[in-house]
């Protein structure tokens, strides 16, 4: 295995240690470096710098807002750069009742997102319509875009959401595969993005 | 019949309006003493104009459809009317058959644009002269009218786009003449961080000025009407929860107190003083989340903290009391679902204590803060007369100089015996707006304290056995009360055959029910009239013409809570 960061330079390893010299600079070298994978290092740094696009519709993003307030601080683990652009976000929290009208808002805001891109659908509206089974409500964000969490309540509590995003950050970390994201394609019902743009 | 609608009868004979179809009009009060005029279609409009011109009733406070399927003109219009001077009310009431339709109201009262047009979403009702007769809540490619009872609560219907920009030609007395000048569109929402979400503004830009602007709403539309109608009574109270999540008992509180004013059952003591103590602690923490979220919006992020932590405090005080934070869901149709745990309203008057100490805090930060007077002072101002004209109630109706304050007005519960006084504004802007709110905490915390030294003993909801669900221990533990449990949630509680139109002072201003009973265990008919619905109308008015930075002030100061504005 090569250094990636220095492609030329094959890596010292134990294995291709021979000779004394090459064995006292790994031992040397413990003491201001470390050996790791490279999808490990920007798994880890990924987890723990997301900047999460909170699309608050209803009661959760109130719930929400307490998860980014002062008590439980969404700081803490590296999370809390809001942005409300997609562009540069990459953690969508989709807090609160999606709506049929909304839902297309929705596809739209997951598409702008740059890879990689992380959906948590927090609370029973988001992942299943909750208890509106009625005519207008969209029965669980996973009809439209792919979720990686799904946190439970109505709402959750900051706790809870806190524990989802601690389940999404243990996902990056062991690079857990994503088929639901690899193979998503956009609803057939919905209109391609051309067709949105204001004449 | 009421000596007030014997007056109105009066009154109207004496009117202009269609003598000859008068003996026609049915006047009668129902059994829980509500006034109503049912009056041919033909002379709505000129009814409405008549108590409008005489000044008897001023404020169109709800216009909504109803749907009969059994009767042969299966539809109705009701309009409630509420006069700010005297605080009676009025409910009217139109009967149309299928396809028929009946005069719009727009043009005696404003306010009647969006109510109309909601009622033609929801029942397909005609408003004949209605300038913009579109959908209002369900997406524009939603095919028939839900609230219909042949139409079924969870038949979803998929929309395939967002509406481009679009316009109300009812707004087109305001604008400029465009004529060589290039409008920029400008699309803000419904995913922006000042429209908390689910509110789109639609606007064309002359420089910085707003040349023209409309709102769709609509993007959380989630058929609480329908649902209400699909749910037996108590089971309504959760999804009121979630109408203004805010402060969500508040609307458990006006929700229960109408049922409870159909049924005619009076709750006792303790458990209105401990509904009142919730209102007043929601009340607070609501305008804690619309100061602090117009803070934000203004960028003033320290504000919004502070306040979080007090608002938290007070989550704290609703975990200890039923172990939900937000959706408390605490009150039940005839009392509270249980009683305070011992030392609670100690633990009340201790947060008050503190919360006092953050609104000086707050206070101290931003009150006097230039900038914040700056973004604020002399923005979104409005008169009193337009505020009544648009339906304008609550914080603020008050920061116009309009004292109405349904807790003063018509004293429900146990407010008539508390001391504290309603603070009013004079030029309606958001920085009297901002001041009304702050001193309204002060007067809730007073009221809050007043309750917690001086909580009345005795239970905390009545027992009677056809509105209440018996105790646990009795269910396990004899026939009596397992019978009673089964009975009451087979049968559901029933209240008599009728309708009712009540009305509580909500955090935002008047929060009304109309709930129709066919004395079934379910609600025939359950509209919520939500306080923010009536200021948001006005909105695109209020901003045209001005600045595009201060629709994001007037916006915020407006508090629109989508979950009661698109229900």
């Amino acid at each position: 295995m090569s250094n990636p960061l220095h492609p030329t330079n094959p890596a010292p390893t134990l294995a291709t240690a021979t000779s004394a010299s090459d064995a006292n600079l790994i031992e040397a070298s413990k003491s201001f470096a470390f050996t790791t994978r490279l999808e490990s290092i920007i798994a880890w740094g990924r987890k723990n710098s997301m900047w999460p696009m909170p699309y608050g519709t209803a009661c959760c993003g109130i719930e929400l807002m307490s998860v980014m307030g002062p008590k439980y601080d969404l700081a803490r683990f590296g999370a809390e750069v809001v942005r409300f652009s997609p562009r540069q976000a990459d953690m969508l929290v989709v807090a609160g009742t999606i709506t049929e009208k909304m839902a297309p808002v929705l596809v739209h805001i997951y598409e702008q997102m740059l890879e990689p891109k992380y959906v948590i659908s927090m609370g029973a509206c988001a992942s299943s319509g909750g208890f509106y089974r009625a005519y207008h409500v969209l029965q669980g964000i996973d009809k439209v875009v792919p979720v990686d969490v799904f946190v439970p309540g109505c709402p959750p509590t900051p706790e809870a959401v806190l524990d989802g995003v601690m389940t999404l950050q243990r996902m990056i970390a062991t690079n857990t595969p994503r088929p639901w994201a690899e193979n998503w394609v956009r609803p057939s019902w919905l209109k391609p993005v051309d067709q949105l743009v204001v004449k | 019949m009421s000596n007030t609608l014997e007056s109105l009868r009066s009154d109207l004979s004496q009117s202009p309006v269609s003598r000859e179809r008068f003996a026609n009009y049915k006047f009668y009060s129902t059994a829980v003493r509500d006034d109503v005029i049912e009056v041919p279609k033909d002379d709505i409009v000129a009814v409405l104009r008549f108590f409008k011109e005489t000044g008897r009733f001023d404020i169109l406070m709800d216009l909504c459809g109803a749907h009969y399927p059994e009767r042969p003109k299966p539809f109705e219009v009701v309009y409630h009317l509420f006069s700010t001077r005297t605080f009676q009310r009025l409910r009217l009431k139109v009967q149309l058959s299928e396809g028929e339709a009946v005069d719009t109201a727009t043009s005696v009262w404003r306010s009647a644009n969006w109510f109309e047009r909601e009622a033609w979403d929801m029942f397909g009702i005609k408003f004949a002269g209605h300038p913009n007769l579109i959908r209002l809540l369900t997406h524009h490619e939603f095919q028939g009218h839900p609230l219909r009872k042949d139409y079924d609560a969870d038949r979803q219907q998929h929309c395939s786009s967002a509406l481009p920009l679009h316009f109300d030609p009812s707004y087109s007395h305001l604008l400029p003449d465009a004529k060589g000048h290039n409008l920029v569109p400008l699309n803000i929402g419904p995913s922006h961080p000042s429209t908390h979400g689910t509110l789109r503004v639609m606007a064309e830009l002359d420089g910085e000025t707003i040349a023209r602007a409309n709102v769709e709403l609509g993007f959380l539309h989630r058929c609480f009407e329908k649902m209400a109608e699909t749910h037996p009574y108590n089971q309504v109270i959760p999804y009121t929860d979630r109408l203004n999540y805010c402060s969500a008992p508040m609307n458990n509180v006006g929700y229960c107190k109408t049922v409870e004013r159909l049924l005619g059952v009076e709750i006792p003591q303790k458990a209105q003083a401990m509904r009142i103590i919730l209102a007043e602690l929601s009340r607070i923490i609501d305008h804690f989340v619309c100061i602090g979220a117009n803070c934000v919006d203004l960028g003033a992020l320290t504000a919004f903290f502070q306040l979080f932590t007090y608002r938290e405090q007070v989550y704290n005080l609703f975990e200890k009391l039923c172990g939900a934070r937000l959706t408390v869901s605490l009150t039940r149709i005839g009392g509270m679902a249980q009683d305070a745990p011992p030392g609670w309203f100690d633990d009340v008057l201790e947060t008050c204590k503190r919360i006092r100490q953050g609104i000086d805090d707050v206070e101290g930060l931003i009150t006097n803060n230039k900038i914040w007077i700056q973004r604020t002072q002399n923005v979104g101002a409005i008169s009193a007369e337009d505020a009544i004209q648009w339906g304008y109630t609550g914080p603020l109706l008050r920061a116009t100089g309009v004292g109405l304050d349904l807790r003063k007005a018509q004293p429900y519960y146990m407010y008539d015996q508390l001391d504290f006084d309603v603070p009013v504004g004079s030029t309606g802007d958001c920085y009297d707006r901002y001041l009304v709110r702050v001193a309204e905490m002060r007067q809730s915390l007073k009221i809050v304290e007043q309750v917690c030294k001086n909580v009345p003993e005795g239970d905390f909801t009545i027992r009677d056995k056809g509105i209440v669900l018996p105790e646990k221990k009795d269910v396990y533990g004899n026939i009596e009360g397992l019978m009673n449990h089964f009975m009451l949630v087979i049968k559901g509680l029933r209240p008599p055959v009728g309708d009712i139109y009540d009305a509580t002072e909500a955090a935002n201003g008047e929060l009304g029910f109309y709930l129709v009973s066919d004395g079934s265990g379910r609600p025939h008919r359950l509209r919520v009239r939500p306080p923010c619905f009536a200021i948001y109308q006005s909105f695109p008015e209020q901003i045209t013409g001005g600045l595009l930075s201060d629709v994001i002030s007037i916006l915020g100061s407006m508090n629109l809570i989508a979950g009661e504005l698109d229900r």
